[in-house]
């Protein structure tokens, strides 16, 4: 189990450069470059020794294996630059957002899994009843429809209904637990939606599969009672498939938030991501693209870890 | 006296008819994509009205019998660039669809095939991308390729959409494509001497056609979505080109209170055929190979 633990540690490293080589390489090709867009963006006129300048200052006139090495460089002292658009540290701006995309995310998740689990183990046990069918076109239904349209639709409802819209400055959960929750419960329902689709068909078909094993045919031989059957001996088997969703989904709600923050004009992660491509922000798209990346690797690692734990049969040697 | 014999024959349905059969809901995702597929092909006899022409005498007018879907901040009709945006919607679907599906199924069989290093190698650069959420890594995508016209469509979109598919694709079908390379048949065709080419195209592609239809046609509803995506960003399709995630950009936000079917219509149209293709792929993966997992 160590060896396993130390071997996908390890594994997790050359994935991570990968990720760094690609977004720094791919990012420098597009063409016209943050000097070009920030001093000649409403059309002035610059002479070239002033972009020259501009591009020194910023390190942009280093070939670009020495301005990987400089970027790696930071990396690994903790150091993220500074965003070329914004002047300030890249990490600070993260930071003041990351709070409010990770709250909508854990919302979002928590949201799911409390109507993907009963949802999904209810369509299980009634299979192919109404029941079923029901739960089935409410999860499909789930995947259809685009998250930040939904939100829209939230909006609207609210707007011809109460005749409100949820408020747009922030407040952090601990200042004002009420005025936090009315703005970002809707963003979270809005991407929930489709979470809670995914792990419902997840735990459905994992369910399903579980039930048609030898030991639980055994379990209800020696009459155990068909709830214990389920509760104990079907779900606990039945649920890895459904964490490792959750989990994958987590990792990828912070990218997936791009769309829907510019629904609810959330000043979030996906909304600066935006604006960071938008503006050709090196620094900045290249620290998001790391963060989202290490953050997907992490979570699979832990899901696999969570796996050999959970469940015994698996002992990675 | 003559005796006829007749034996009793297998019923032998057309596939079609079998898939219509045992598949009603596959079935009904089928006939709505058909629907949109002709409503698209045939978008200038269908449509009511150009999708591009701006009429400032009926602006932000409510649905009713002249636009059923009613009017935008221009006075374009609504349901005419539902239509039109239906075009651009599946075009793009499939294209990107087929590309990234293609390019994924000749990756991971060749990967399989041949093994060692240089499947190490695939894997480690498919890891790579597999740890991008899509919409990041079709943005930086987006951002990167410069534009360049196809059929009035930003070739870099459909790559953009693509892209992000391999990896996808490319794992489900490496691991099909490992239990086929164990067959008798391949070191048949190696003994053969048969090029590695020969055997991957002829031998073992075929082989892996049921996974790569399924994912296939679950890709196209992702692409879809894709598109709106990145359409609603405006970083996908460019005014004035009717596409339903352009119509729920922009504009369309001021106008919540005062038209709402202009947020309501784009959506619902995406909603139908991503569902749609849902539908279907998931009937295909059940009629074709239930087992397999995407």
């Amino acid at each position: 189990m160590l060896r396993y633990t130390v071997h996908r540690i390890l594994l997790m490293i050359p994935t991570l450069l990968g990720v760094a080589v690609l977004i720094f390489f791919l990012l420098r090709i597009m063409p016209g470059d943050i000097v070009e867009l920030k001093l000649l963006g409403e059309g002035a006129s610059v002479t070239p020794d002033v972009l020259a300048a501009e591009r020194a200052r910023l390190g942009l006139d280093k070939t670009l294996i020495w301005q990987f090495v400089d970027w790696m460089g930071g990396l690994f002292t903790g150091d993220l630059g500074v965003s070329m658009w914004t002047e300030r540290p890249v990490a600070h701006e993260i930071g003041i957002r990351l709070e409010l995309s990770l709250q909508v995310a854990i919302m979002a998740t928590i949201l799911a899994t409390a109507i993907a689990l009963p949802l999904g183990t209810l369509a299980a046990l009634f299979r192919d009843t109404w029941i079923d069918h029901t739960i089935r076109v409410f999860a499909i239904a789930g995947l259809a429809v685009p998250s930040f349209w939904l939100g829209m639709v939230l909006i609207l409802g609210l707007l011809l209904v109460f005749n409100w819209i949820p408020p747009l400055t922030f407040t952090p959960l601990y200042e004002d637990p009420w005025a936090n929750l009315s703005q970002l419960i809707w963003p979270a329902i809005a991407v929930g939606y489709r979470y809670s689709a995914v792990a419902t068909r997840m735990t459905r078909s994992s369910l399903l599969e579980v039930l048609k094993e030898d030991y639980i045919r055994t379990a209800r031989a020696k009459g155990v009672y068909e709830r214990l059957v389920v509760a104990r001996h079907a779900m606990r088997n039945a649920l890895l498939p459904v964490i490792t969703v959750i989990g994958l989904e987590f990792a990828f709600l912070i990218g997936g938030l791009v769309v829907t923050e510019q629904v609810f004009n959330l000043n979030g992660i996906g909304k600066l991501f935006v604006q960071a491509v938008a503006h050709g922000d090196y620094t900045l798209v290249q620290a998001l693209v790391m963060l989202v990346a290490s953050f997907f690797i992490i979570i699979n690692f832990v899901v696999d870890m969570l796996y050999a734990w959970l469940d015994p049969r698996i002992r990675y040697g | 006296m003559a005796v006829t014999i007749t034996y009793a024959q297998p019923k032998r349905r057309h596939p079609v008819v079998a898939f219509v059969r045992t598949q009603p809901t596959g079935s009904a995702g089928l006939a709505i994509i058909v629907i949109m597929i002709a409503a698209a092909a045939f978008a200038d006899v269908v449509a009511p009205y150009d999708p591009v022409a701006v009429d400032f005498e009926s602006m932000l007018s409510a649905p009713a019998l002249a636009h059923p879907l009613g009017t935008d901040a221009f006075g374009r009709d609504v349901l005419s660039r539902v239509i039109y945006g239906a075009r651009t919607a599946l075009f793009v679907g499939f294209l990107a669809s087929f590309l990234g599906s293609s390019l994924g199924a000749v990756i991971g069989v060749a990967s399989a095939y041949f093994g060692g290093r240089i499947d190490m190698a695939v894997q480690g650069v498919m890891d790579v991308l597999l740890s991008f959420p899509i919409i990041v890594l079709a943005l930086a995508v987006v951002a990167v390729l410069p534009k360049a016209d196809l059929l009035g469509l930003d070739v870099n979109l459909v790559l953009a959409i693509a892209i992000p598919m391999v990896p996808r694709v490319e794992r489900v079908v490496r691991s099909s494509a490992l239990a086929i390379r164990e067959m008798p048949y391949i070191d048949a065709a190696r003994a053969a001497g048969y090029s590695h080419s020969r055997i991957i195209f002829r031998h073992i592609l075929p082989n892996i056609a049921a996974p790569y239809l399924i994912m296939l046609t679950a890709f196209v509803a992702q692409a879809i979505l894709l598109e709106a995506s990145l359409s609603f960003l405006g970083l996908g399709v460019n005014e004035p080109t009717p596409s339903w995630g352009l119509m729920l950009s922009g504009h369309a936000v001021d106008f919540y209170h005062a038209a709402p079917w202009m947020i309501v219509f784009p959506g619902l149209a995406i909603s139908l055929a991503v569902f749609a293709f849902n539908l279907f792929g998931d009937a295909l993966r059940d009629w074709l190979d239930p087992k397999l997992k995407i």
